[in-house]
């Protein structure tokens, strides 16, 4: 019953997860098939990459708007470095990654020091880095790189590197907010902030590294990115905020802070996948605006039932 | 003009005069076709929108929300006036109408989500940012939509003895706005339920009215900043319409002095932050500086604002005071 209280939100996720998904197997020919499934996996890493860091940011309490800047400014950043500068291609994805990084990091210290809202610093921190990547190269450029394709078409088993990326990066999520001090300190922060300071928990040094690690992972999304598309694009990533946002209550973590999973999340980018492609792929819907609209509403459902569910069973409903 | 606005306007005022001195080509104003042209001229006729968004933001934040949305509704508003009238044939009032009412509409689903769903405002104002856009683009099939409609286009380029109709838009909702906060109560119930929502429902005030007409309010005023620009530029251009007027929107506001807490509202103040936005954005126009580029410099002016309301900036202003005397 315990446990039922503490991932009520996460459980209604993967039902409603599976429920979805026997409503399409049932409804499409061939959907339910591993390759189908595998599809979902690496057409969503880029998102799910994002996600994993937002999963951090919104159990700490806070919110991260620049992950689709940052993902799209490290995109052109590893394109330009690699196409301009020949760089190696690892040379250039460390550099776009300790960019990302530091770039969180600059947006984490300025929220602790200075108390403004998350929304705010991390708004500004979206036009900034928009305008950063337009600084650095105007248009969107492709690649063409021998050693960048031979990663880009790497297979692991039957899966392609980006759903291996993307795999991984949900599990030592997963391993770093269960089992690591650090992952502790988040869920105390934020479960309530004041607490987490009596408790004597660092709690300066947990937001910084929260909001270093989405500007990490988001920098790192856009690497998998450019394998994706072989190019830097700044047209990818604009509104990527609330599509990671989404996938992340979906997964059933709350937006007050302190409560639900990284799993969550990965149940989330699934969902979210599987809602799409069928509305787009087997609906034969493809206007990308429609598309738009039925992830708003997606998430304004989840968001309307966790309010719901928290209130009648777990109790923590809080005033916003 | 009362003294929290002087700030701001000394702000504005030394970025007028800095351009004035160094920036060559803004101080020329010229008479043609009985209309007055140049580069302020522009700050107001371009900047209307801003302004417009400004207004309606001042009271949504005032009551501790934030409006992420108004951009989309600009563009959503934009793109159904321009479908009825070029594919519906409908004439121009009823265009005008329903665009307002789906700009309306919008807002209504902002506050009532926000008040009766109990869900954040960013979050509600985020999804319908994304949502209105994507509607706008849907209705349109992504395609830029153009008219010729004399009398629609007057709502953008037109003038009535020398004054540009944006501006006078701008003055009459502004006055109509301003009346309504300071010469009626509800100035008072915004102001209340953004300083203390619960105190406020203690007091007696329907709080749920007051933030669905804050978030309507927000709405319509996006709806008619769409209608002028697409009318200034005789195209619904679904893509960039209202792209990125969030931040100008939020920042006009923060800089004239509106606490985005909640709880304060000075419409004055936004007017002024809005000009001085766009004196700053025609500056950097003027400059050469690209469009895209002016955005860094506009996150670190709303930043810098942000951070001068807070009470770090304070303590940090109170540690150096001593040493001034000294």
């Amino acid at each position: 019953m315990n446990f039922l209280r503490k991932h009520v939100t996460v459980l209604a996720g993967v039902l409603a997860y599976v429920l979805l998904y026997a409503a399409a197997a049932l409804r499409y020919d061939g959907f339910f098939s591993l390759p189908i499934f595998i599809n979902f996996l690496s057409n969503n890493a880029v998102l799910g990459i994002v996600a994993v860091g937002m999963t951090f940011v919104i159990l700490s309490g806070g919110i991260d708007l620049s992950v689709g800047a940052v993902m799209s400014f490290s995109s052109v950043l590893i394109g330009v470095l690699v196409m301009d500068h020949h760089w190696n291609v690892f040379a250039a994805i460390g550099v776009a990654l300790a960019c990302g990084t530091t770039l969180g990091a600059l947006l984490g210290t300025i929220i602790h020091t200075t108390g403004i809202k998350p929304f705010i610093v991390t708004l500004a921190g979206m036009f900034f880095v928009r305008g950063l990547a337009f600084i650095i190269h105007l248009e969107s450029i492709a690649i063409v790189d021998p050693r960048h394709t031979a990663i880009a078409i790497t297979r692991i088993g039957s899966l392609p590197l980006t759903a291996v990326l993307f795999l991984a990066f949900v599990a030592i999520g997963w391993y770093v907010a269960v089992f690591t001090p650090f992952g502790r300190n988040v869920y105390a922060l934020g479960g309530g902030e004041e607490a987490a300071l009596l408790m004597g928990l660092p709690v300066k040094r947990t937001r910084i590294a929260v909001y270093a690690l989405s500007g990490f992972c988001a920098s790192f999304a856009g690497a998998v990115l450019t394998f994706y598309l072989s190019s830097g694009s700044h047209l990818e990533g604009v509104g990527m905020e609330l599509d990671a946002i989404a996938t992340v209550v979906i997964g059933g973590t709350l937006l007050a802070g302190g409560v639900g999973s990284v799993f969550g999340t990965l149940v989330g980018v699934l969902m979210l996948g599987l809602v799409l492609t069928s509305i787009t792929t087997y609906e034969g819907m493809l206007s990308s605006g429609l598309t738009r609209v039925a992830i708003g509403a997606l998430l304004l459902g989840f968001v309307l039932m966790q309010k719901l569910l928290t209130r009648r069973i777990v109790g923590v409903g809080r005033a916003t | 003009m009362s003294p929290r606005n002087f700030w701001p306007l000394v702000a504005l005022a030394a970025l007028i005069v800095f351009n004035l001195v160094f920036t060559t080509g803004f101080a020329r104003l010229e008479f043609r076709d009985g209309r007055l042209f140049g580069a302020l001229v522009d700050i107001f006729q371009n900047g209307a929108p801003v302004m417009l968004l400004a207004v309606g933001m001042t009271l949504v934040i005032a009551l501790g929300g934030i409006d992420l949305s108004v951009g989309s509704v600009m563009a959503l508003a934009g793109a159904v006036a321009a479908l009825l009238m070029t594919e519906q044939a409908q004439p121009v009032p009823l265009s005008v109408a329903a665009a307002l009412g789906t700009a309306l509409v919008i807002g209504a689903l902002n506050g009532a989500l926000v008040t009766y769903g109990g869900i954040q405002p960013i979050i509600v104002t985020l999804v319908t940012l994304v949502m209105g856009r994507g509607l706008a683009q849907a209705l349109t099939q992504d395609q830029k939509v153009r008219f010729e409609n004399p009398a629609f286009e007057f709502l953008g380029n037109g003038t009535v003895v020398g004054l540009p109709v944006p501006v006078l838009i701008v003055a009459t909702v502004f006055v109509l706005v301003a009346l309504l906060l300071r010469k009626t109560a509800t100035g008072l119930y915004i102001e209340a339920t953004g300083g203390n929502p619960q105190a406020a429902r203690l007091c007696g005030l329907r709080v749920h009215t007051i933030q669905m007409t804050a978030y309507m309010a927000s709405g319509l005023c996006a709806g008619l900043a769409g209608l002028i620009a697409a009318a200034d530029i005789k195209e619904a251009d679904v893509a960039n319409s209202g792209l990125y007027l969030e931040l100008d929107a939020i920042l006009a506001v923060v800089l004239g002095g509106t606490s985005l807490t909640g709880g304060r509202a000075n419409l004055v103040g936004s007017i002024i932050g809005a000009t001085f936005i766009q004196t700053l954005t025609i500056m950097l126009q003027m400059r050469g500086v690209i469009t895209e580029h002016t955005l860094i410099i506009k996150a670190i002016v709303a930043l810098g604002v942000c951070f001068m309301q807070t009470a770090a900036f304070e303590r940090m202003v109170r540690r150096f005071r001593p040493a001034e005397g000294a």
